[in-house]
């Protein structure tokens, strides 16, 4: 079973002035332990498939199974449940709680969880550790460099052992140095099982990605490497707008 | 999940102290002026005997003359000396009692007390049982005394103490107008607010001290006070038998609605009697109104009080839209964090529940503080030259109801920023972030 199964999924944004397809009839699949990269220019559609992907936003049309259970008539409870058990993000800007230190912070998915106080503990000082600042624990974020808050952040995303992490540029606001540590961190983490789904704009950081998927106008294409398990959509690439 | 809740709500408070602050100062005003103001509504407007209430009648009848007659015009709020009588000999109710207030001078038999006076109420018997005098020791007189004129009287207990020292007055002489009177009864503090079985004095008077026979009052020419509304000049003592004037109230007992309906049926015979008569020369005019009723009637609540509270209830409402504002901004300024949680987990329900026990907490706090200015308040309204001035203190149910209004102010107020709080889309904010 995949752990991530979408089948002509679509996402259509409605103002009253316009409708915009951000994604068109996507199909795609990504195995247990894949390490998938998705590229294309901004407005694209990118986003907003991860935001799919990660159950923060949800699909107009089409099926999305994560990890074999249809998400698609969920409520939020549901929703919001599995993404915190099978879940944990990574984002560019880190979106770390500046007022939490990096205990409480990565405290945060355990709390909505409902695990108890010696478990989350456990976890949290198994997660620091593995981002090598279980000395720093008890800093808050502003203490710290960008590199070491994007390792926090991927601390809380894996805090909960989630099968998926899902990033969102996550080198985007780190110099080269560091965004080759979280990179790195990335992989190690993928190496051990984790699926790894990132989204960049930077062909060095998607060329160490196992498989990448370039999305162009709302339209998702396999560009490489890996067995053909996108398919372009059926409709037509170009985006519409309806006044 | 409570108290990590709880650990946020502090966490939030201590980023933006001001905020909070603001916020609690505009709940702890709001509720502290709505406490105070409905605290003195309360005291006056309470019931002042509960469980009797709806069983006492006071009775109105228009013994007035033909001249100036108005049909449907209200008969007069007391009683002539010869209805009292005739109603309480008949004693067709449960239990009647006639009265009136008065004023005497006491004379202490303890050395180094001078003579004072004191609020009395010369009564008949079945005053005691129908308004729950609580007696201490001793019991009221007889009906026996009542119709002799027994020199007897009930004390109450701020006076046995001054006279004597104790309570235990039972037996001992009470030297009133010159007239020694035996003492056969000490009541507790008593003091019905509003003083409703006779609102000529003040209305939220305190309590008699001394309460002697309604005849005995007579026999010894005690002074009465109260009004006294003559329609026809009296050709000798307004206060005799015959006189054309009112002065007195009746309170009936009835302890059922078809004794009342009865009752008022028997008035109104009564009534057409008198006119067969030649005594009335209006149609019978009756009104039979209980305790309920003749508050209600009487307008006791003073119309400023009742403003008053109108008012600071806008003020509470204009608090509560003020700390809906700031709520507002206050949640919102933290979308991204909303996001945050979201994108780890969090429900909608979840972060409505953090935000409103955020909420409920700031509640909680300016409730307290909001106690401590109603009770400030409460002390202003106690120097305040009004006869209910020092009735006006927090009871237990106040005390309640201010935490709960504050509690519920917050948490309405924090009902809709919590709502839009967790409306937030947590895909717009972590990206534009």
């Amino acid at each position: 079973m995949p752990m991530l199964h979408m089948k002509d999924v679509s996402k259509l944004f409605r103002t009253e002035m316009v409708e915009t397809h951000a994604l068109r009839d996507l199909t795609l699949e990504v195995a247990d332990g894949e390490f998938l990269a998705v590229t294309g220019p901004s407005g694209s559609g990118k986003t907003t498939f991860l935001n799919i992907a990660g159950l923060l936003e949800e699909l107009t049309g089409g099926e999305y199974l994560l990890d074999g259970v249809n998400v698609t008539q969920l409520d939020d409870r549901a929703r919001s449940r599995l993404r915190n058990e099978k879940i944990g993000f990574v984002f560019q800007s880190f979106n770390l709680i500046p007022d939490l230190n990096l205990l409480d912070n990565v405290d945060v998915p355990l709390r909505y969880r409902g695990l108890g106080r010696a478990d989350r503990k456990r976890r949290i000082e198994a997660a620091l550790a593995r981002v090598g600042l279980a000395s720093r624990a008890r800093h808050y974020p502003a203490e710290l460099s960008g590199g070491q808050q994007q390792r926090v952040a991927i601390a809380r995303a894996i805090a909960g052992d989630p099968k998926l992490l899902l990033a969102d540029e996550p080198t985007g606001n780190l110099d080269s140095q560091m965004a080759r540590e979280v990179m790195q961190l990335l992989e190690d983490l993928n190496a051990q099982g984790t699926v790894v789904v990132i989204v960049t704009h930077d062909p060095e950081i998607a060329a160490r990605a196992q498989r990448n998927i370039h999305i162009v106008d709302g339209v998702a294409s396999d560009i490489e490497r890996a067995p053909a398990l996108v398919r372009p959509g059926r409709a037509a690439a170009q985006p519409s707008a309806q006044g | 999940m409570f108290a990590y809740y709880l650990d946020l709500a502090r966490r939030s408070f201590r980023r933006n102290v001001t905020l909070t602050v603001l916020m609690i100062v505009a709940i702890a005003f709001g509720v502290g002026a709505s406490m105070t103001t409905l605290t003195v509504l309360h005291v006056l407007s309470v019931d002042p005997i509960p469980g009797k209430s709806q069983n006492l009648y006071v009775v109105q009848l228009d013994p007035r003359r033909a001249l100036g007659y108005i049909p449907g015009q209200e008969p007069l709020e007391q009683m002539t000396r010869a209805e009292s009588e005739a109603l309480l000999r008949a004693a067709t109710a449960d239990r009647q009692a006639m009265m009136t207030s008065g004023n005497a001078a006491v004379e202490p038999q303890r050395s180094g007390l001078a003579p004072f006076f004191v609020d009395g109420r010369w009564t008949t018997t079945d005053f005691f049982p129908m308004f729950q005098v609580p007696f201490l020791t001793g019991a009221a007189w007889s009906r026996d005394d009542d119709t002799s004129g027994a020199r007897v009287a009930v004390i109450a207990r701020p006076l046995a103490d001054k006279l004597y020292g104790t309570t235990q007055a039972v037996g001992r002489t009470i030297r009133v107008r010159g007239n020694d009177l035996r003492v056969i009864g000490v009541i507790d503090d008593w003091r019905p607010s509003p003083h409703f079985y006779d609102l000529n004095n003040d209305t939220y008077a305190k309590g008699e001290q001394l309460f002697v026979p309604f005849s005995t009052s007579r026999d010894l020419k005690l002074d009465r006070s109260g009004s006294l509304d003559c329609w026809d000049e009296p050709s000798g003592d307004p206060l005799a038998v015959g006189a054309p004037c009112v002065w007195l109230q009746l309170w009936v007992e009835l302890d059922s609605k078809d004794k009342a309906a009865a009752y008022h049926d028997y008035l109104v015979s009564y009534s057409l009697e008198q006119m067969r008569v030649g005594r009335f020369q209006r149609p019978p005019n009756v009104r039979l109104r209980n305790v309920t009723e003749w508050l209600e009637f009487k307008g006791v609540v003073p119309n400023d009080v009742r403003l008053q509270t109108w008012i600071s209830a806008g003020f509470l409402l204009v608090c509560l839209i003020n700390t809906v504002g700031l709520l507002l901004t206050k949640f919102l300024r933290r979308s991204v964090e909303i996001g945050v949680r979201r994108a780890l987990g969090a429900s909608k329900r979840s972060i409505f529940l953090q935000l409103l026990i955020e909420a409920g907490t700031i509640g909680l706090v300016g409730g307290t503080l909001g106690l401590g200015l109603a009770w400030l308040g409460l002390w202003v309204v106690r120097h305040q030259p009004a006869d209910y001035a020092d009735l006006a203190r927090l009871d237990l149910p106040m005390l309640a109801t201010t935490f709960a209004l504050a509690i519920l102010a917050s948490l309405l107020a924090g009902l809709l920023p919590a709502w839009r709080g967790c409306q937030v889309t947590p895909a717009i904010q972590l990206k534009s972030h």
